[in-house]
């Protein structure tokens, strides 16, 4: 049911926003750790668009293990938000794209944001993310 | 009608614009206030000539309560929720307080600048009103978050009408 952890990354790649949500069992990632995460799926990323047997391929929309499930959300920018949850958890799409609006209404629409920087200070993101991610765990 | 997104986008804009001007809270919230001056300026005959046929509001208290309703109601599409008078020796003094202020509806300021309100501008758009009528105020925006807190971002406009000549005519 639970949610893990919450990503986005810029269109160069570098982890913007992260956030962890359940206290699952596994060991905690590090900032470093996740900063390298990001980096990394954003390579796994590009690869697979580049060696999928289609043209014009999106590249990893998801990845499904027994005990995770990851689900990506491509923006038309490059911006990628992707999140970590269990296996049984559905509608991952919805929760992304809702996350996506109000990425671009209360980071994008705030003066104080600058663009492809880490989102730091966007309470209302934050508070709206903590919102929708507890209305799917509940 | 303006759509929210196309107005959050300008009004953000001009907060850059502003904050790339100056190097303290008080200066950029100064040129917010200038800027909203302009729009209450304009808006004095719009709404005189809408809603009044043309006829101008000369008490003090009568300008308020348009200012709470129909000015609010025109640039921000609902009423502001309260407007409160305030005793004060040296002034005449109302407060008007919005809940949720459109103009910030997006916005969530730093930390470190956490006494900005941009709300200032809104200020400015009261003066310029006020002003219009013949009512020279000082218009300031407080962050005045609820107790209970349902309303966190609420914010209180703060007029104060401190000129002796326009006193005595409200006696």
């Amino acid at each position: 049911m639970p949610i893990f952890s919450f990503y986005i990354i810029n269109k160069a790649g570098g982890l913007i926003y992260q956030k962890d949500f359940e206290d699952y069992k596994a060991n905690k990632l590090m900032v470093n750790e996740h900063l390298r995460l990001g980096g990394f799926f954003h390579g796994i990323h590009a690869i697979a668009a580049q060696v999928a047997p289609v043209a014009g391929s999106s590249g990893v929309e998801e990845i499904e293990a027994s005990t995770v499930k990851l689900r990506c959300f491509q923006a038309l920018t490059g911006t990628k938000f992707f999140v970590t949850a269990s296996p049984s958890q559905a509608s991952l799409d919805v929760f992304l794209s809702q996350v996506y609006e109000y990425y671009a209404d209360f980071v994008l629409k705030n003066p104080f944001y600058e663009l492809e920087q880490p989102i730091q200070g966007c309470d209302k993101f934050v508070a709206h993310l903590d919102a929708l991610v507890a209305s799917l765990s509940a | 009608m303006v759509g929210l997104s196309s107005f959050s986008y300008l009004f953000s804009e001009l907060i850059r614009h502003s904050q790339s001007r100056v190097t303290a809270i008080g200066p950029l919230e100064a040129k917010l206030d200038a800027a909203g001056f302009q729009v209450g300026a304009r808006m004095v005959d719009l709404i005189s000539l809408r809603e009044k046929s043309g006829k101008r509001e000369v008490k003090l208290k009568n300008v308020l309560v348009l200012i709470q309703t129909s000015v609010f109601r025109t640039l921000f599409g609902k009423s502001a929720d309260a407007l409160a008078q305030y005793s004060s020796d040296d002034a005449e003094e109302y407060h008007i307080v919005d809940n949720e202020p459109l103009v910030n509806r997006y916005i969530s300021v730093p930390r470190d600048m956490s006494d900005l309100n941009c709300g200032a501008f809104v200020a400015g758009i009261v003066k310029g009103v006020l002003a219009g009528a013949g009512f020279p105020a000082e218009v300031v925006a407080h962050n005045t978050p609820d107790d209970d807190g349902r309303y966190p971002y609420c914010t209180t406009y703060q007029v104060r009408v401190t000129a002796v000549d326009v006193r005595a005519r409200e006696k």
